[in-house]
């Protein structure tokens, strides 16, 4: 039936009042659920990217885990620690938004590094977080190194839009296995990461070559320059920690 | 599906007031979105996310839930308003209430199911263009009484749900050896079950897909004219 401009003009913003008040009661509603569950995620990463957690299903056993065996620090470009921003605010490393720190310039940046302890107290992992583009959208990551920072231990990736089955396998064990034992620094001591070969089912593979994904080439040339950008930021860190220098992150 | 909107309301002139709950005719609504006017095998509809969230079965009964619940939904609300909204907006005001609906399932979702809404990402907002959803709406609800069009949600719902379950369960078994992330070839002692990348790939989904519009047009009988 036909209706007068004005009662169309009503009708609409009516409509739009109670459905973007719905909506925004829903995300004011939600927020801490989302929040809590995010940092649960971030948390998770961090510890997968050392060791298998499939088996612990409970949120809080997971946080408490994390109180106990993980430690965090902040440092810059140069792998000096960062304590305080410019204005005074304290740092906390599980706050540091990667994402967001992606995007300024590399010297400008905050890089969180996570340290897992053994049993005994001793550093037995380093964990660095990083970011990067993939096919479609953002893909990041933790890296595990040993204590020699050198070894991969272990790689826990995230994405937000890559294809299911296809470059979305990142987040799959069984990608992730892959880059185990493999080594960031050639032997002559240079930094020359880890790369996704192209293709698939490569019987020969150096320390610094990690098996492809079939279909997924483009996310994996993305989850490379992740690799190598980042990895070359937190080189000063890893060279002074390797020099017994950095040895005050630990404090 | 416009035939149905006439038979209908033709066949409420003649109705005595009070209808079962349950009568012939609901019944009717419900089923035959199931099998012989099915939303995907025979007016193929909603294909893409059919073929995109179909990869394992965990993903496609959480995207089945949501379609669902955004179909009954808005058939629901639509069908409360349908002497209210103008007829020249009615497509911008059916697409308000979908997309608001499937805002609020993304939502939740990110609250209380963080691993499931990375997973199905992009997808849950692409129920906002499901051409199911908007065709019950336009087809249905903005002619039909609430409770009738509920039923009719639910039809086209659980006829969209067990076509791309189907086609799930077979792309997740062939595909990756397992149903529900369980490895069903491991478990009964065949380790080297070789998995079809085909199946993992949308064109698996094609596959399955077609073999599946097959047989059920056999069955039923429908041809496309």
């Amino acid at each position: 039936m036909q209706r007068s401009n004005t009662y169309i003009i009503i009708f609409s913003i009516v409509l739009t009042v109670i459905l973007g008040g719905l909506l925004s009661l829903a995300s004011v509603g939600l927020k801490p659920a989302q929040e809590k569950q995010i940092e649960l995620d971030t948390k998770k990463k961090i510890l997968g990217a050392v060791m298998d957690i499939s088996g612990i299903k409970d949120p809080n056993e997971l946080l408490s885990l994390y109180e106990e065996r993980v430690e965090s620090v902040v440092v810059d470009i140069e792998g000096n620690k960062v304590t305080e921003d410019e204005k005074g605010n304290p740092v906390i490393a599980e706050k540091v938004n990667i994402q967001k720190n992606s995007r300024f310039d590399k010297e400008e940046r905050l890089y969180p590094v996570y340290m897992f302890k053994k049993e005994d107290g001793s550093i037995g992992a380093y964990i660095f977080p990083m970011f990067g583009k993939g096919l479609w959208d953002w893909i990041s990551g933790y890296m595990a190194l040993d204590s020699d920072l050198n070894t991969i231990k272990g790689i826990a990736f995230d994405h937000k839009a890559e294809t299911p089955g296809l470059g979305a396998r990142i987040t799959s064990n069984e990608i992730q296995d892959r880059f185990v034992d493999k080594k960031i620094f050639n032997s002559d001591g240079e930094l020359v990461a880890v790369s996704m070969v192209k293709g698939e089912g490569h019987p020969s593979l150096t320390v610094h070559e990690v098996d492809g994904m079939s279909g997924a080439t483009l996310t994996g040339k993305g989850v490379n320059n992740m690799l190598k950008d980042y990895l070359e930021c937190y080189k000063p860190f890893i060279e002074k920690v390797q020099s017994g220098e950095a040895s005050l992150a630990l404090n | 599906m416009s035939t149905d909107t006439v038979e209908v309301q033709e066949e409420k002139k003649v109705k005595a007031p009070s209808e079962p709950l349950l009568s012939k005719r609901r019944k009717q609504i419900v089923k035959d979105p199931l099998s012989e006017d099915n939303p995907i095998t025979i007016q193929v509809l909603g294909i893409c996310s059919a073929l995109a969230i179909t990869i394992k079965m965990e993903p496609t009964i959480v995207m089945s839930i949501a379609v669902i619940f955004v179909i009954v939904f808005s058939n629901l609300i639509i069908s409360v308003m349908r002497n209210l909204i103008p007829g020249r907006v009615r497509i911008i005001v059916q697409l308000a209430v979908i997309a608001t609906l499937v805002t609020l399932v993304s939502e939740v979702l990110k609250a209380y199911y963080f691993d499931m809404y990375k997973v199905l990402g992009a997808f849950v907002g692409l129920i906002i263009t499901n051409c199911i959803v908007m065709g019950r709406l336009e087809a249905f609800a903005m002619a039909n009484k609430p409770y009738d069009s509920i039923l009719d949600g639910l039809g086209s719902g659980f006829g969209y749900a067990w076509i791309i379950l189907v086609v799930a369960f077979f792309r997740e078994l062939f595909g990756s050896g397992s149903v529900l992330n369980f490895k069903v070839f491991e478990a009964i002692g065949w380790d080297s079950f070789p998995t079809n990348g085909l199946m993992v790939d949308s064109i698996g989904a094609f596959m399955v897909l077609g073999i599946l519009i097959w047989i059920q047009r056999t069955k039923t009988g429908y041809v496309e004219h």
